[in-house]
């Protein structure tokens, strides 16, 4: 059967059919919907798992445990689970083991644009790369076959446009495996120095036997079109070459991006008298060609920041631009915004108001930076408005402690909040943490998490109590409050600045764009009372924009939420059934 | 069919721009056709604009459709059409919902959303097929099928049977929307430009 899966999918669907039994990721564009989507086998045990660590260490644990096994994160993800990735590559697997990672190219909802192929490199482990989705599900495939037969965890790497595409996939069945035995091996499984130096030594051996079978393997090959111009490309970027550059030129198309073949790359370069590597952020084909001599046209042409097109491709190699029709005026920018209902506004508003440093995180709130509410100060990495809070206070003494606060969704404080308030409780600063509590992992669209009482499958599970958990690491004061009521926010806000000792605020409301929440009646303006002074625009609510000098309301967005009103001194806003 | 043709499907985030491009690919599929989709997840749905890409023919390679290159511009929003006009061939066409949603910095203020901004599209001599899309919409039976009312719009210019997206639909929306959805369609496919 034929189907139009995203790359995402199409992985899930080479887990099902490579026989993986163990499934555990944490959250992040553009990787989510792998997990989303082998959760919905039932013969995959799938997990969302606190953060993407300890997702790996529960892929290793079942590798030992001799079932196939997988765990996926978006690149900065990778950062997080680095440590067991580096140490599994001495020790290899038992089941096969793989991690997906999907990068960013050009941030469409990202902190930064590393390029994953460098952990390859570091972690000397190899690395696949699908250029659609037809190829991710093989290449989920082989990377377990590669994994077993040469006794290492696999990264496949995916880069959004082909982690968010669909296209054709020719779906198979699954191969059950029967679980490899357990056989307890010291040498093998326990990393003391001892260990590890022999373990050292036969990484480098394993690479050069990978490197030697990157040689022939049918997922780097050359497509021969006669011409005196080659090109080096590998996963999305092939697709964009091909569109670009048709069969005028000669390809040799990477599926394997560490270790690379160079007898290969050689013997391509010997057919052509020009040879360009066109890959997107760093230039790893690239260094790898100079360093074994071969001569090639990269970096020096195609930048090394954003994403890739194929009119980028045309334009650097063939100097060919599009004629485009475009319009004179200036197109005012549509950044996203806070959805309508969203109870991280009133926070933030609150915030703003009170006019605190506010360290930031990441999640939906994020874009509590964005104007009008303009009330986040940093924003560094999962985990980090915590740690960072307390760093900020230590630097710059009580006055400081007393002016600024952290700001954390649910999810992220789950993730890698807590160890931040931890020490926050044990080196004693005097710090306002506050815990944004809606109920679910928002940004990425919706996944459970281990405070929401639910698993990835939507089964009942037990669920992190925030307040207890919060109180027996040491902090003495913790509250929750509405969102939805400015004053609840502002006076927690005021007395847990003013106390003595840290405290957490649970600003504790549901998403509103979960199916469960109940919204009340869209508002209205009355428009006899408003006076147009702009006060209900300055909470960013994409619902409310002035007409002919009036504030209005946009009837098909507003959820009834109500933090409006208590901004508007004239109360002409009220429910439509009042104003009628 | 042999050549690749490019829907660029652009809106705000939660109109609905998602559905349509699946809808897209899927009566594309039908046809036996290569199909493509790519699609924007994550921070850019949150009410920011919204671009999905729809390419289908015997093979295609890029999922994205770059400037000069979109056949058809299905544009949910005014303000979005303009945005992405670039990315029309000069020779194609755009189907534009005359709707206007005010992003945040005309909210605020500190921008001015453009007056007669499909005038303008029309003046740098792009086809242009204009409508209330959430008019027709309402018409059908809900204000959350402007998607559909487009893709009718859409269904006309394009050389696949009529058919073929009326059974799509049929197996993409859900059994108790089927009856307001296809009158959407209907409403769509014979929209009148205003």
């Amino acid at each position: 059967m034929k189907e139009l899966l995203l790359g995402n999918e199409a992985v899930a669907q080479g887990l099902y059919e490579a026989g993986v039994k163990v499934v555990s990721s944490y959250p992040g564009t553009p990787s989510t919907e792998i997990t989303e989507a082998a959760s919905k086998f039932d013969e995959i045990f799938c997990e969302w798992a606190p953060n993407e660590k300890v997702a790996a260490e529960v892929a290793a644990g079942a590798s030992f445990g001799g079932a196939r096994s997988f765990c996926g994160m978006k690149h900065v993800g990778l950062n997080v689970a680095a440590d067991p990735l580096f140490t599994m590559s001495y020790i290899g697997v038992n089941g096969g083991m793989v991690f997906g990672v999907a990068d960013d190219p050009g941030l469409h909802s990202s902190q930064n644009e590393q390029d994953s192929r460098n952990y390859a490199i570091a972690a000397k482990l190899p690395m696949l790369e699908p250029s659609d989705s037809g190829e991710c599900r093989d290449f989920t495939k082989l990377a377990y076959s590669l994994s077993e037969e040469f006794d290492t965890p696999v990264i496949l790497r995916l880069t959004t446009r082909v982690a968010h595409s669909r296209s054709v996939v020719e779906l198979g069945s699954r191969q059950e495996l029967e679980l490899k035995p357990y056989i307890k091996n010291p040498a093998k499984n326990v990393m003391l120095p001892a260990f590890a130096k022999p373990k050292h030594v036969s990484v480098e051996e394993r690479t050069k036997k990978l490197a030697a079978w990157a040689e022939t393997c049918a997922i780097n090959r050359i497509e021969d079109n006669h011409s005196k111009t080659g090109v080096i490309c590998a996963g999305i970027v092939y697709q964009y070459a091909k569109e670009a550059l048709g069969d005028t030129v000669s390809y040799l198309k990477l599926g394997m991006v560490h270790p690379l073949p160079a007898e290969l790359i050689k013997k391509f370069a010997a057919t052509v008298d020009k040879l360009y590597v066109i890959e997107e952020l760093d230039d790893v084909i690239e260094s790898f060609c100079r360093k074994n001599g071969i001569a090639v046209t990269g970096k020096d042409v195609f930048p090394r920041c954003g994403e890739f097109s194929q009119n980028l491709i045309r334009k650097c190699i063939l100097g060919k631009e599009p004629a485009v029709l475009s319009v004179k005026e200036d197109i005012p920018v549509r950044p996203p915004v806070m959805c309508c209902g969203c109870p991280h506004r009133g926070l933030f508003y609150a915030l703003k108001r009170a006019k605190v440093f506010v360290s930031g995180d990441i999640g939906c709130y994020t874009l509590g930076a964005s104007a009008p509410l303009s009330a986040i100060d940093t924003c560094v990495c999962m985990g980090a408005s915590v740690s960072g809070l307390h760093g900020f206070n230590k630097a710059r003494g009580a006055e400081s402690e007393k002016k600024s606060v952290a700001v954390i969704g649910d999810s992220t404080f789950i993730h890698s909040g807590i160890t931040g308030l931890i020490d926050i409780a044990y080196n004693r600063s005097n710090s306002v943490v506050i815990i944004l509590d809606n109920s679910i992992t928002g940004m990425t669209g919706h996944q459970q998490n281990p405070s929401t009482g639910y698993t990835i499958k939507g089964d009942p599970t037990s669920a992190v109590d925030l307040e207890a958990l919060c109180k027996s690491v040491g902090i003495p004061r913790v509250r929750v409050c509405d969102p939805y009521n400015l004053q609840d926010v502002q006076s927690a806000l005021k007395e847990e600045l003013e106390a003595d000792g840290p405290s957490v605020i649970i600003s504790r409301r549901p998403c509103a764009l979960l199916k469960y929440v109940k919204h009340k009646p869209p508002l209205a303006i009355r428009e006899e009372k408003c006076i147009g002074c702009r006060a209900c625009l300055s909470i960013g609510c994409p619902a409310i924009s002035m007409k002919n000098g009036k504030a209005a309301i946009d009837r098909t967005q507003c959820v009834g939420c109500g933090v409006c009103t208590s901004l508007c001194a004239k109360s002409a806003i009220t429910s439509e059934e009042a104003k009628a | 069919m042999s050549q690749v043709k490019s829907v660029m499907i652009v809106g705000v985030g939660g109109q609905g721009t998602l559905l349509a491009s699946r809808v897209l690919g899927s009566a594309m599929l039908h046809c036996g056709a290569d199909v493509k989709v790519s699609e924007v997840h994550g921070m850019s749905q949150r009410g920011g604009s919204v671009v999905t890409y729809v390419r289908y023919g015997d093979k295609v390679y890029s999922p994205v459709i770059d400037k000069g290159e979109a056949d058809v511009l299905m544009a949910f929003e005014a303000l979005e059409a303009a945005r992405f006009l670039p990315w029309l061939k000069t020779d194609g066409t755009i189907v534009v919902n005359t709707q206007q949603i005010d992003p945040m910095p005309v909210v605020t203020g500190s921008a001015a959303y453009p007056e007669n901004i499909i005038g303008s599209v029309k003046a740098e001599g792009a086809k242009v097929v204009a409508f209330d899309a959430l008019k027709l919409a309402e018409q059908a039976g809900s204000v959350r099928a402007v998607n559909i009312v487009l893709i009718g719009a859409v269904a006309k210019r394009l050389s696949i049977d009529k058919q073929v997206w009326i059974d799509t639909i049929k197996e993409t929306v859900p059994a108790k929307f089927m009856d307001m959805n296809l009158k959407a369609f209907e409403l769509g496919y014979n929209a009148q430009e205003i």
